[in-house]
């Protein structure tokens, strides 16, 4: 009996590790794939050129081609720091209200509408954008149009929220009650506990729910390809169309033919994103580790 | 068990793929041209009418992605408004594909503003100027002093290349907006007043709220509207192209009556309601040689009214 026992152990205990590992195999795969691709096209263009120039033109005809990928990287940070700027503060507004205030009854209605709304789809969100927030933009701001930075920024945010309300009640609920209660029994107010002790308590847990917020900002492509305009000049203001990276790897990668420099240099895009998300997630795994060493 | 798991594994791939590439006999994948897609559609929709059973899925992407497609052997029919590229062949012949060109309709690629914008008409010259970012206000060509908003479409688009080489004969500038389809230039041209867009001219007729600028080939010339069937006809007016279809080898089976069937009178008739053009002679003997048809079989192209009556009320 002990001898079967012990055979179920080994193969539930060796599936469990065959899981844990294929995720980072098929992370390392991707990873692999993305420089495998992408540095051919270093052969032909220059690191720096690559990643300092604003001028991306692979398909020019009448003149050089170029691929710099400057002004994208910039549209994309521009985007993605818009759209924190604009959720992260509704973001933690919403949770603390779902976990300090809300009634018991608000908060099971409320929060499944807040996992709905991570449900949208994109390209939905992208329509919304062109039918209705850019006439509103456009209006506001007095502007011909309001397929702008902009425009993706408000979009982003709103695709960023749910990730940003639901971590960021997780963490308000995870700060230890004997913190509220001493704030309260020295005579605090409801709202100077929330504000002064809860929050700050649960500050990483919110910080580490704003970057995995961004990091699906910085990773979102159809909204953005829809509602941003797609225009490749180097951006001067939120007001001005910009294409992001995701967005210029959906449009070129479906016709660029196959192992030329142009198709190289969406690998090589593609990577730099990849880098860019990887590290934003990360410092949010590292922000999220220290709180709980914290409190525990 | 391994080795099984692995031939296993190969042969439901094998299945799979092979479903998926060639959909059945009974299954013909047309692909490409955003600018095609809605008459190629009811093209489709007409012969599936005629012949049970048979499935005709067109599905858009762009002219560049039709023309991929057509080459990783993912579709029979490839939509393209513009001709295939020699980088194109190349690939095409590396992958053992003949790439053989069908002329199926002609387009009056229309210069379309908002319908409240006081410029009627433009040149050819001005139109590649104002897309290359040399012109950026329309008090230069006549209009209000309002800095000009360029629309066009992203680069898999075959309208997108065709402007780029004859019509601008330049880059286009870095601030033009990069839409997804036509339908999406004459949306934004609607609300925006000082935009300018082109679109094929079955997407100009039917958009509201925008006009379609008259074109001349120089200035002192004079200048042709895109609707006007005549100018287009005798090639007038300047930005006349044809659209193609491209197939791999000589045509057969279904589809070669399909592309008949987009040839004849009543496809060419569906052609022109659809706000189009139908091909001229020199294209039908052009078709008729690639279809290896001796002679002329079409009569001449059949009147929307004809069309109705055979269709009946619906």
């Amino acid at each position: 009996m002990s001898r079967h026992n012990n055979f179920k152990e080994k193969l539930i205990h060796g599936l469990f590790f065959f899981n844990g590992l294929l995720v980072i195999l098929v992370l390392a795969g991707i990873f692999a794939l993305l420089v495998a691709n992408a540095l051919p096209a270093f052969k032909e263009i220059r690191v720096g050129q690559f990643l300092f120039s604003a001028a991306w033109n692979p398909t020019a005809t009448f003149t050089a081609p170029s691929y710099g990928i400057l002004s994208m990287l910039v549209s994309t940070l521009m985007v993605s720091a818009g759209a924190l700027i604009i959720a992260v503060p509704l973001g933690i507004a919403a949770a603390a209200y779902l976990s300090d205030v809300a009634s018991k009854r608000v908060r099971e209605i409320a929060k499944p509408i807040v996992e709905i709304l991570a449900g949208v789809p994109s390209v939905i969100i992208g329509f919304l954008g062109i039918v209705l927030v850019g006439p509103i933009i456009a209006r506001i701001f007095h502007l011909s149009n309001g397929l702008n930075a902009l425009n993706g920024s408000i979009l982003l945010a709103i695709m960023a929220l749910p990730t940003i309300i639901s971590l960021s009640e997780d963490a308000l609920n995870g700060v230890p009650k004997s913190f509220q209660e001493a704030s309260l029994a020295l005579g605090a107010t409801h709202w100077q506990t929330l504000v002064r002790v809860k929050i700050p308590a649960a500050l990483s847990g919110i910080i580490a729910a704003s970057m995995l917020g961004m990091g699906r900002a910085i990773g979102e492509t159809m909204t953005v390809l829809m509602a941003t305009g797609c225009a490749i000049a180097m951006p001067k203001s939120f007001l001005q169309s910009v294409q992001t990276m995701t967005a210029t790897i959906a449009i070129e990668l479906g016709e660029v033919p196959y192992n030329t420099t142009h198709y190289y240099a969406l690998f090589g895009i593609g990577l730099v994103l990849f880098i860019i998300t990887f590290i934003v997630n990360m410092i949010s795994d590292i922000v999220l580790h220290r709180y709980q060493r914290v409190y525990k | 068990m391994n080795r099984f798991l692995t031939v296993f594994l190969i042969i439901s791939l094998g299945l799979f793929s092979h479903s998926f590439c060639f959909g059945g006999e009974n299954m013909v994948q047309v692909k490409g041209s955003d600018t095609l897609i809605n008459v190629v559609q009811k093209l489709a929709e007409l012969y599936m009418e005629k012949a049970p059973g048979i499935s005709i899925a067109v599905t858009g992407g762009g002219s560049g992605t039709g023309i991929a497609a057509l080459i990783n052997k993912n579709c029979a029919i490839a939509n393209s408004s513009r001709q295939i590229k020699s980088s194109e062949v190349e690939q095409a012949v590396k992958k053992g594909v003949d790439a053989k060109r069908m002329v199926v309709a002609i387009d009056a690629l229309s210069i379309i503003v908002n319908a409240q914008n006081p410029v009627d008409a433009l040149t050819v010259e001005q139109i590649g100027k104002i897309y290359k970012g040399e012109i950026k206000n329309w008090s230069e060509v006549g209009g209000n002093n309002l800095a000009i908003t360029l629309y066009g479409r992203q680069s898999n688009s075959g309208t997108y290349d065709f402007m780029k080489e004859n019509v601008m004969f330049g880059e286009y500038s870095p601030n033009l907006k990069s839409m997804n389809g036509n339908a999406q230039i004459s949306e934004a041209l609607k609300q925006d007043a000082s935009g300018i867009g082109y679109v094929g001219v079955g997407y100009a007729k039917e958009a509201v709220g925008v006009k379609a600028l008259k074109v001349a080939v120089k200035s002192g010339g004079a200048y042709y509207d895109p609707f006007n069937i005549m100018d287009v006809k005798s090639g007038r007016y300047p930005i006349t192209r044809p659209l193609n279809q491209y197939i791999n080898g000589m045509p057969k089976g279904l589809v070669k009556d399909f592309l008949e069937f987009e040839l004849s009178s009543e496809g060419q008739a569906i052609v022109e309601t659809e706000g189009f053009f139908a091909i001229p002679e020199e294209y039908q003997t052009y078709n008729d040689q690639v279809l290896g048809r001796s002679g002329k079989i079409r009569e001449s192209p059949m009147r929307p009214e004809d069309l109705e009556a055979n269709l009946g009320a619906g």
